[in-house]
């Protein structure tokens, strides 16, 4: 396996496993309180929807010309990770609240006992939310794996990749039986922006007519100075005292 | 007379690209611009003869820092 092949597996793997992670939480609570077999039956249709879209989409990207193809999809990637990372940079640096499993928990299990009654074996509610809860955290998934795989010709293995990450957070939730908080989520929200904006960075200007020195090894120094240039902007753009005050209570937002 | 059908689908349709740029660009569309503009100084560099494998990392690292600091000069009141 090569050096780009390895990114692009780890890039797909961390960023499924932590949009799992988020989609999990929200199976768990409309599951535990209505109605496993229907919330599993939403999660079954939106990974079927979700599969569809990468099994249509894939082979379509893969026969544009190549340069098209990278500058087109190393763009996109790039704007998409540098969303994950300016909002990972935020947080880090305590200017934006942190995702709270436990009480996304707490809210969508109030919200699931507050709706109205099941009056069949089949609870629409459960499935509909858990339907949408994964196909919407499994969009951005079906997004890196789409235009990872097609960059590379390599559409099954960042599929892999995916169903990889899917496995180990649902054994890990079925283990805890409870919402993965304890999860550094921000931690690999972080990585998986530098990895994002590092590939959609090298790519993209690969597309556009640029050469890189040494090639495909220009990736061993774009990201980690990637990271470092993150790490430089977590400390040198933290909060005055007032923002932390006012944002420790604060709710928490939708991924990225 | 207007029909009631084209206008729905025409919502539906401006719905759908309003739902993929959120998805796509998200809510900096500064940085978005800033890195379509990079790309094609990239290829307008490159076509004429001149090394520009330095272009994006530059740019990239200014978007990122301006984007960052924007928004720490004016922090969202809630998460998002």
């Amino acid at each position: 396996m090569s050096g780009a092949e390895l990114g692009l597996a780890l890039s797909v793997f961390l960023a499924c496993a932590v949009e799992a992670v988020e989609a999990l939480t929200i199976v768990l609570a409309v599951g535990s309180t209505r109605s496993w077999s229907s919330a599993m039956s939403g999660v079954g249709a939106a990974v079927l929807a979700l599969a569809a879209l990468v099994v249509a989409l894939g082979p379509a990207l893969t026969a544009l010309p190549i340069d098209l193809l990278r500058v087109l999809v190393g763009g996109l990637l790039l704007i998409f990770g540098l969303q994950w990372l300016r909002k990972a940079i935020l947080r880090s640096a305590g200017l934006k609240a942190k995702h709270d499993e436990t009480r996304t928990f707490m809210e969508e299990t109030q919200a699931a006992r507050a709706a109205a009654g099941k009056d069949s074996s089949f609870d629409g509610y459960a499935f509909t939310i858990a339907f949408k809860g994964v196909l919407l955290e499994g969009l951005e998934v079906a997004f890196i794996v789409l235009t990872f795989g097609a960059n590379q010709h390599r559409v099954a293995l960042a599929a892999a990749a995916a169903g990889l990450a899917v496995l180990v957070v649902v054994a890990a939730g079925a283990a805890a039986r409870a919402p993965l908080a304890r999860v550094p989520e921000n931690t690999l929200k972080l990585t998986v922006g530098v990895m994002l904006s590092s590939f959609g960075m090298f790519w993209g200007a690969e597309g556009a007519g640029a050469s890189w020195p040494g090639g495909d090894g220009a990736l061993l120094a774009i990201v980690p100075g990637m990271l470092v240039a993150a790490f430089a902007l977590i400390r040198t753009q933290g909060p005055t005292r007032p923002q932390r005050v006012k944002l420790q209570t604060t709710s928490t937002d939708p991924a990225p | 007379m207007t029909d009631p059908g084209a206008h729905e689908r025409m919502t539906r349709v401006q719905e759908l690209l309003h739902a993929a740029w959120e998805f796509v660009v998200g809510d900096d569309w500064r940085t978005a611009i800033g890195v379509a503009l990079a790309l094609a100084l990239t290829a307008i560099v490159a076509a004429v003869g001149i090394p520009a494998w330095w272009i994006m990392p530059l740019a990239v690292l200014g978007l990122l820092a301006r984007s960052i600091r924007r928004a720490a000069k004016d922090p969202p009141p809630r998460g998002g």
